[in-house]
């Protein structure tokens, strides 16, 4: 036997990637923007959600959403009242529970989304604040929701989390007056880890501040379309820009 | 405890590269801001690589320090705690230089010696 070094250099998680780009496609094909929706066990995903996506047909956008959970379909039961589609995604199938979701599982399960009946497809990760921060699924945009009972470090803990999100949800704004809790500190630990988030106070129970998270939403395509131009643009694909390209090169 | 998952990716990563031959050593090169703790990870590689060809494979792991620079006023500094804000400008063109690494470098793997000396140069 003889020793051989070989080079790699390769991410890690290329192979998840890979995945995530197909998936990305299946969306693009569609014309459906989405969302990967993150944060720690119990901070409120499901109830932002119910506030916050009454009704939104009405107002023009079609969401629909895939509900991560290791067990159980409970999320995707209290979504049902929103007569949106819901599906639900357990990550149980075969490995004991996976406590996030990859691009692999999501992939698993588009064939049961209706892409083509949807603006935003929300993507309700398994609650965690670390692996999902790591796993990319194909996702226009990423958001956490991050609540008032969780402690005002949190962002200084999971830096990775919160700087993969473009939005932080702080939740149950409602309990404030019952805590001991700095919120200003919390969200100006969230600004020194990820200073381009955007930082929204909301209680999914009262309702208060769920209007900003809907206009958020709602403006939400436009702007990963108009993102999607800007880039394309660079990216030099198109062939009279890239003829230019040449041309002065 | 996302480094189950991290094992995971890498025994994919290295045994794709490995193609079949028994892996010896595995380099990884692995930022500062991936939070990843070591001795979990060595614990997990050992699980998850159980019955394939990196199997007993020795490791080393490469530690890239979290770098960030200011594109206002291109001073670059290296950080210890999550702040990733210059001293100077503020936060407002901080982008991190080098610390989000997670790459397989190398591996080492064993080749069959007839191979070795029949396969073309």
């Amino acid at each position: 036997m003889h020793r051989t070094k070989v080079r790699v250099v390769e991410d890690a998680l290329d192979a998840n990637n890979t995945i995530a780009s197909a998936n990305r496609s299946d969306f693009d094909r569609s014309d459906v923007t989405v969302v990967n929706l993150m944060s720690a066990p119990g901070a409120g995903k499901t109830t932002l959600l119910e506030r916050g996506l009454e009704n939104l047909a009405e107002e023009g956008l079609r969401v629909g959403v895939l509900e991560g959970d290791v067990q159980g379909s409970f999320d995707a039961d209290r979504l049902s009242v929103l007569h949106i589609p819901v599906v639900q995604l357990n990550t149980d199938n075969g490995f004991g529970g996976e406590c996030h979701l990859d691009a692999n599982m999501v992939r698993s399960a588009l064939p049961a989304v209706p892409l083509g009946e949807l603006d935003v497809l929300i993507v309700e990760n398994v609650g965690n604040l670390v692996c999902p921060a790591e796993f990319r699924i194909g996702e226009d945009s990423r958001i956490m929701v991050c609540s008032v009972t969780e402690g005002e470090d949190k962002p200084l803990k999971y830096p990775l989390m919160f700087r993969a999100c473009e939005l932080v949800v702080i939740n149950k704004v409602d309990l404030l007056e019952h805590l001991d809790f700095d919120v200003d500190r919390l969200e100006a630990n969230i600004l020194q880890v990820n200073h381009h988030a955007k930082v929204m106070r909301v209680s999914a129970k009262t309702g208060e501040g769920v209007d900003e998270f809907r206009a958020w939403l709602k403006a939400l395509p436009a702007r990963v379309a108009a993102e999607a131009a800007h880039d394309h643009d660079h990216d030099h694909e198109h062939h009279d820009h890239a003829d230019h390209e040449h041309a002065t090169a | 405890m996302h480094e189950f998952d991290l094992s995971s990716a890498i025994v994919a990563t290295v045994n794709k590269h490995a193609e079949g031959r028994k892996v010896t050593h595995v380099t990884l090169r692995i930022g500062r801001l991936r939070q990843v703790v070591k001795d979990t990870l060595e614990f997990y590689l050992a699980i998850v690589g159980r019955d394939t060809p990196c199997e007993g494979a020795t490791l080393e792991i490469i530690d890239v320090p979290a770098v960030l620079v200011c594109k206002t006023c291109q001073n670059e500094w290296e950080i210890e705690i999550p702040a990733f804000i210059c001293g100077t400008c503020g936060p407002g063109a901080v982008e991190v230089k080098t610390g989000e690494e997670f790459m397989v470098e190398s591996i080492e793997v064993e080749d069959e010696e007839d191979a070795a000396c029949t396969a073309p140069r």
